[in-house]
């Protein structure tokens, strides 16, 4: 049970935004902007990234929601998803994609460690100045998200097609706020 | 040196706010309704919120920004520094020691918030909208650390820096209308 009075039988941050919508609709512009407006990081890479971190702060709900979504946007290469879970050095992902993965961990675990170092294996791999940018703002972002579905102990769904709809849903429409039903 | 270039003038959060506007747009407007807008917490609590988790963090230029508007809105420079000393003995009320408690648990790991902890926010008279606004500020706040440290921005050393900052944020979190332009040299 969530610690606070959220609407009944809704999960994880939609409940949370449903309970206070003032905040709630900046924090889904934040996520549609950040996963959906222009980046040269593909929509399905972003959601890696999100999946990635989620996954590394043992968000269920978060982790299974943005898995869902990266599978949908890689389509028939969705496999991938769950060996970047797994052991994202052994993922057939680009050197690239696992050298910002590697930065993403480090903003995950304690963000002064992302150091020069991580950063120049990244150039090294082609990526750009908004790579990095974009790398270390999703991180922090879901950092800020897990935190934020788990600190309210919010209702996570253990049955798998659920999130497979949700995965959908972020994949087509992207982030758009929930209204309670009429 | 930051790992992307910025504006030189603009150490800290702000170089990285104006070098992506479209995401800095919400990150702006939740912050300042988060923290200025209609709450029966105080804009001066929630400073000490965000100046607890900053310090947990052990991010410098959030610290010092948040302990300096804490101080601002508390017109006192002892409680900011207490709390992070130790929020269990500062001179705040039992609801903000529960609260702040709330908060250290959520910096670590939203799991580590227990419903023990959310118990004795409640007995010491903490409410839902309370409770959630405290998880919520510290989430932000994790968010603007490892922004902040992830990207290796520049911590200014003058106290005067934090002195000005600490008197613009006090007066909210809103992007000025003109930006940040270049100070003229005089």
């Amino acid at each position: 049970m969530a610690h606070i009075q959220v609407p009944e039988g809704i999960f994880g941050i939609r409940s949370l935004v449903m309970y206070r919508p003032d905040t709630g609709q900046h924090l889904y512009a934040l996520a549609q902007a950040l996963l959906r407006n222009e980046s040269p990081l593909s929509e399905a890479e972003r959601e890696l990234i999100a999946t990635f971190v989620s996954s590394l702060n043992d968000c269920n709900f978060c982790a299974g929601s943005h898995a869902a979504a990266a599978r949908f946007l890689f389509g028939q290469d969705n496999a991938l998803v769950d060996q970047v879970i797994q052991d994202y050095q052994t993922a057939p992902v680009s050197d690239k994609l696992k050298a910002l993965l590697t930065i993403a961990k480090h903003v995950q675990e304690d963000a002064r460690t992302v150091s020069d170092e991580l950063v120049s294996a990244a150039r090294d791999q082609g990526a750009t100045d908004r790579d990095i940018h974009d790398t270390v703002l999703i991180a922090a972002t879901f950092c800020l998200f897990n935190r934020y579905v788990d600190g309210l102990a919010t209702l996570t769904p253990t049955d798998p097609t659920a999130y497979e709809a949700m995965g959908e849903r972020m994949g087509t429409i992207g982030y758009v706020m929930p209204t309670l039903p009429a | 040196m930051p790992h992307i270039p910025l504006p030189e003038h603009l150490p800290g959060i702000t170089g990285l706010l104006e070098y992506r506007l479209d995401t800095a747009l919400p990150i702006r407007e939740l912050t300042q309704i988060l923290l200025r807008g209609e709450s029966t917490l105080t804009p001066g609590e929630r400073e000490l919120i965000a100046a607890l988790v900053s310090n947990r963090n052990q991010t410098r230029f959030c610290t010092a920004a948040h302990t300096k508007a804490a101080d601002l809105l508390l017109g006192e420079n002892e409680t900011a520094w207490l709390v992070k000393q130790d929020y269990e003995t500062a001179p705040v009320s039992e609801k903000m020691k529960a609260l702040l408690a709330i908060a250290a648990r959520a910096q670590n790991s939203g799991k580590d918030v227990t419903p023990e902890a959310v118990e004795r926010a409640r007995q010491a008279g903490a409410t839902d909208r309370e409770i959630h606004d405290t998880v919520l500020i510290t989430a932000l706040f994790c968010l603007y650390n490892k922004y902040v440290d992830g990207m290796a921005t520049v911590t200014p050393s003058d106290p005067a820096y934090y002195q000005r900052l600490g008197e613009r944020i006090v007066n909210g979190y809103l992007r000025p209308k003109d930006g940040f332009p270049v100070p003229q040299k005089t």
